[in-house]
């Protein structure tokens, strides 16, 4: 579906991560922190109960020294498009309306306001990409200086997760305007993680638009729900049709393997 | 009307139905959840002026160049400099995470004296004035006393105006013992006085080399640059350049290269003489560099040939020969082969033998100074002050011996902290009376630290120029705060492999929070309140006006770019670039003697009561230098490194089940300079019967973000003075694990 409007063509923002590239720093991580005002705990060891809206696991081969080997895997929120364009797992769950499929840009939105805290969204989110704050937020006396006025600080009681840095899109969008322009240049909206990735190994942009880099490494499909034409390229557990826009490249197999095998974010989750 | 069963059931019915239907409890809930979230301690971050000023963050090993977002007043961001030379603006993240540091509530505010005991955290808040004057009380009493040489300094790194107002203050003053934290940058360094007969530093040219043969280099882990290491590491993805990795664990760095080879930890040198062995048996090297620049070849030929055969080099490396000869053979081959060292973020020196073996290699390549090669960097010159006037005192301190042995017992070596110990407990050459501390931590980050701090007890007078509380300011007698790298002028020396000169001006972003003073401005201040020639060697009324002299006329191009650059540097040419006695390369320099250096050093301990090598390994989520690792970055670390606050040690499941140990039990490992309790992790990327630890985690000082978590893998390791350069040549120690 193609909407033409104020903010002008339809979008699908998406991202293409190369774990070729990739080397664990967690760079990303705290960039998304810092852009987000996300919350952190004297003991943040409890993977479970840790926000972390970009979260880089290492998946193992598995196999014996000496042919052991590890790779590194971002994992924003997926944006999933769904069976059919917005629905996402957890915004068909959501009794709120507080998550949400924004048609124009394939955002899928938290809206803390709306959140009341069931976590519907939480169990069915396969990707353990979103978080349940069960405390108020506390920074350090003097902490709170840092804190970013674009994003709002969340509170006890709510869920929260990756929007790709909407608020910086926002921002895009606001300026664009004002210079009395409906379309962002590829480079004027880019996510906090993907700006701070030293290694450039994450990538940011309109899936849709073959101009833009994002394109050009998935090659997405859309007569295939977006399925990657690029053979080094899979989305995570794509058998499970979520259909998200990340995107991981790699050129080792068993990472392949890895990505598609529902036990990897399983074993994951117990760390989660 | 009268009310029966059927009629309250329905209406009962329809009451319910018609809540359901209507918005009601729709608006109630939402509501509820939006008052339930008009918390008034929720802060509620105030708008403002979006501004950005650009700067470099001190904070990682080579300054990243950095753009503050800030809203109003208040910085909220920390993000890379666009165009800034390496980074090109990527960051790193505890640069990134710098703000944490910058509004962190272990920051220094105020001059602080000690009341209680060393170490027990009892202060009192003094004035800049008191505080100014008890430093001059006890550094007048130790000139009045003759000793001058009594006092050191200990800063973090070699270059820069700070570093250098230390080295002119202590001469000026009349000591000798001006330290800093030696790092991988020394061991080249040594190699290039010894090799090169030239005071150079080290660079790589490694966006253009196309096999690159890393002997324990955490190229991703945050060695060198560690910014533009990933960019050059994913360049060479993206070209398809080769990366093999020499270590004995699977880093990031191993995983993702090319190839993994697994070497016993300290046979990284040997397994690069095994490499010489082939190229030179079947004449692979570079005839020209070798015959016509290069000296002490016939020395280095016999050498590896007798005693470097790939059967040897097996036995002691556990690399298998087929592996040894393929390497050799593609390495001497590549188009722009280039062998790097220096173990994880090159934080310690290691051995001499195992620096020069991997130069060598470069050299045999021909590849010194050449695209894709090693190049010898002019040190930075751009501080060009007078020699300070010294008086009579001065001269005497000055002609005294450096109580670590730089420079008298160890020739090639400039500082050697890890023998400051052994020097106060003996008193030998002399005692330390007063030791000053500016930007490092030695508390935290030298070897055999629990060693060090009964030691530093003898010390009388410990002065802490510091940002934060640290281990070392938390047991010095006074500590004199410091702005924070957000907060001041500083010019940053590139020193990590960057292959032209480079400078970076860090300036002030934010307005000072506290009653803090530059470090450079203390010194300015204390040698006027001393007076005499000390006063006349510092001239300049502040330490901003000392900077933008120094600078001079970079300084406009810096506060316009943020820094200096030297675009056009290029090394020298072999006819120029070697000041040896022969003027040509040596490969085998007199400091080889006959050839011991380049057997692996074998680790402290006694192999029956540990069995086991403990190997500390650098992780770019931990910061294990002088700056503590904020909250971000310890949010960063899995919980297969540390869960609550027990630390994670890494071992081969073989090892494991010999000891009874499974995934997660708790552990008691032991070495012997120490004992701590951890848990373990079974790892098949470590190989068997060693113990990885990772480095920067147990902090005393900080808060408890990071203070009391894990264990301070410094603290088990002990020193091991390298015979030819004195530098800390240990790898690791023998160790013990047992189930706890």
């Amino acid at each position: 579906m193609k909407i033409e409007g104020e903010q002008g063509k339809s979008k699908k923002y998406g991202m293409v991560i190369d774990l070729d590239k990739c080397t664990g720093c967690g760079a990303c991580m705290v960039a998304c922190m810092a852009e987000n005002n996300v919350p952190f705990k004297q003991d943040e060891s409890d993977k479970r109960l840790s926000i972390t809206w970009m979260r880089v696991y290492q998946l193992t081969n598995g196999k014996a020294f000496p042919d052991a080997d590890i790779c590194y895997l971002p994992r924003p929120c997926q944006h999933c498009e769904g069976m059919h364009e917005g629905h996402s797992p957890c915004v068909s769950v959501c009794p709120a309306t507080a998550t949400d499929y924004d048609a124009q840009t394939g955002i899928v939105s938290q809206i803390y306001t709306r959140c009341f805290g069931c976590r519907y969204c939480m169990a069915a989110c396969p990707y353990h990409a979103r978080h349940f704050n069960w405390w108020d937020p506390v920074w350090p006396e003097g902490m709170e200086k840092y804190l970013n006025p674009d994003v709002s600080v969340r509170m006890r009681g709510i869920v929260e997760k990756c929007g790709f840095c909407f608020s910086r899109y926002q921002k895009a969008m606001e300026k664009a305007h004002y210079e009395g322009r409906r379309e962002l240049e590829e480079l004027e909206y880019q996510t906090a993680c993907t700006q701070a990735c030293p290694a450039g190994a994450i990538v940011f942009g309109d899936l849709n638009n073959p101009q833009h880099r994002v394109h050009q490494l998935a090659q997405p499909d859309p007569r295939r729900r977006g399925r990657p034409g690029n053979p080094k390229a899979f989305r995570l557990l794509e058998e499970l049709q979520t259909y998200p826009k990340v995107y991981y490249l790699s050129s080792r197999e068993w990472v392949h393997k890895a990505g598609h095998k529902a036990e990897l974010i399983k074993e994951a989750g117990a760390h989660h | 009307m009268k009310i029966d069963r059927r009629c309250f059931l329905s209406l009962g019915v329809g009451a319910a139905a018609g809540t359901v239907l209507s918005p009601l409890p729709w608006k109630i809930t939402d509501d509820l959840s939006i008052w339930s979230q008009m918390w008034p301690w929720t802060p509620w971050p105030a708008q403002g002026e979006n501004t950005f000023t650009n700067s470099v963050s001190t904070l990682c090993t080579d300054g990243c160049g950095i753009t503050v977002r800030k809203v109003g007043g208040r910085a909220v961001k920390i993000e890379g400099m666009a165009g800034y030379p390496g980074n090109e603006g990527g960051i790193c993240n505890l640069c990134a995470a710098g703000l944490q540091l910058h509004y962190g509530p272990t920051r220094v505010r105020e001059p602080m004296m000690r009341v209680g005991s060393r170490g027990e955290g009892q202060w009192r808040t003094v004035s800049w004035e008191q505080a100014l004057g008890e430093v001059s009380r006890q550094l007048a009493g130790a000139r009045k006393a003759g000793t001058p040489e009594a006092v050191g300094a200990i800063v973090d790194q070699p270059y820069g105006s700070v570093p250098a107002l230390f080295r002119r203050f202590l001469t000026a003053f009349g000591s000798p013992n001006f330290m800093y934290t030696p790092t991988m940058a020394d061991a080249y360094a040594a190699v290039l006085r010894l090799t090169h007969g030239t005071d150079s530093l080290v660079g790589f040219d490694l966006e253009h080399a196309d096999y690159i043969l890393s002997f324990g280099s955490g190229i991703i882990d945050g060695w060198g640059s560690p910014v533009r290491m990933f960019r050059a590491h994913s360049q060479w993805k993206t070209d398809g350049a080769t990366v093999k990795q020499v270590e004995p664990r699977l880093s990031n760095t191993a995983a993702q290269s090319s190839q993994w080879i697994p070497v016993n930890p300290g046979s990284e040198g040997a397994l690069a003489l095994g490499l010489a062995h082939i190229i030179i048996k079947e004449s692979l090297y570079d005839y020209d560099f070798v015959n016509n620049y290069a000296s002490g070849f016939e020395q280095f030929r016999d050498l590896v040939l007798a005693q470097f055969s790939p059967g040897n080099v097996s036995r002691l490396t556990g690399v298998d020969q087929s592996t040894i000869v393929s390497v050799a053979r593609e390495f001497a081959r590549a188009h722009r082969p280039l062998a790097i060292c220096g173990r994880g973020q090159g934080r310690t020196t290691g051995e001499l033998g195992y620096f020069l073996a991997v130069h060598a290699l470069n050299a045999l390549m021909g590849t010194i100074n050449r695209p894709g090669g090693v190049w010898a960097l002019p040190v930075p010159d751009y501080i060009q002050w007078p020699e300070p006037p010294l008086d009579d005192v001065a001269r005497g301190g000055m002609a005294k011996e450096r109580l670590d042995g730089a420079g008298s017992a160890f020739p090639v070596a400039r500082s050697l902290p890890h023998r400051l110990a052994a020097a106060i407990r003996e008193q030998k050459p002399y005692g330390l009376q007063v030791l000053m501390v500016s930007g490092a931590n030695p508390l935290y980050t030298l070897p055999g630290q629990t060693d060090l701090q009964q030691t530093l007890g003898q010390v009388p007078f410990i002065v802490s120029f510091a940002t934060h509380m640290d281990e070392t300011a938390a047991y010095a007698d006074l500590v004199l705060p410091a702005p924070s790298h957000l907060e001041r002028y500083e010019d940053v020396a590139s020193t990590a492999g960057y292959p032209r000169p480079l400078i970076g001006l860090a300036r002030p972003v934010v307005p000072r929070e506290g009653d803090t003073r530059h470090p450079g401005d203390v010194l300015i201040q204390l040698a006027a309140a001393l007076g005499g020639s000390l006063q006349e060697a510092f001239p300049w009324p502040d330490y901003d006006t000392c900077l933008q002299e120094t600078l001079a006329d970079r300084w406009e191009a810096m506060l316009a770019d943020g820094y200096w650059a030297n675009d056009r540097f290029q090394p020298d040419n072999w006819d120029a670039a070697f000041a040896t006695a022969s003027g040509r390369f040596e490969f085998f320099p007199d400091a080889v003697k006959d050839g011991a250096l380049f057997q692996p050093l074998e680790p402290e301990g006694d192999a029956a009561q540990f069995p086991l090598v403990l190997i500390p390994y650098d992780t770019a989520r931990i910061s294990n230098g002088p700056v503590a690792s904020p909250p971000f970055l310890i949010k960063t670390v899995a919980d297969y490194v540390l869960k609550g606050k027990e630390m994670f040690v890494e071992i081969n499941p073989e090892s494991a089940d010999a000891l009874g140990l499974r995934e997660g039990s708790a552990a008691r490992l032991t070495t012997p300079r120490g004992s701590a309790t951890v848990r373990v992790h079974l790892s098949h990327g470590i190989m068997p019967g060693l113990v990885g630890a990772p480095r920067g985690l147990g902090h005393t000082a900080y808060d408890d973000y990071l203070a009391g978590k894990g264990v301070n893998v410094n603290a088990l390791v002990g020193a091991i003075s390298d015979p030819a350069s004195g530098l800390d040549a240990a790898w690791g120690i023998r160790a013990s694990l047992a189930k706890a």
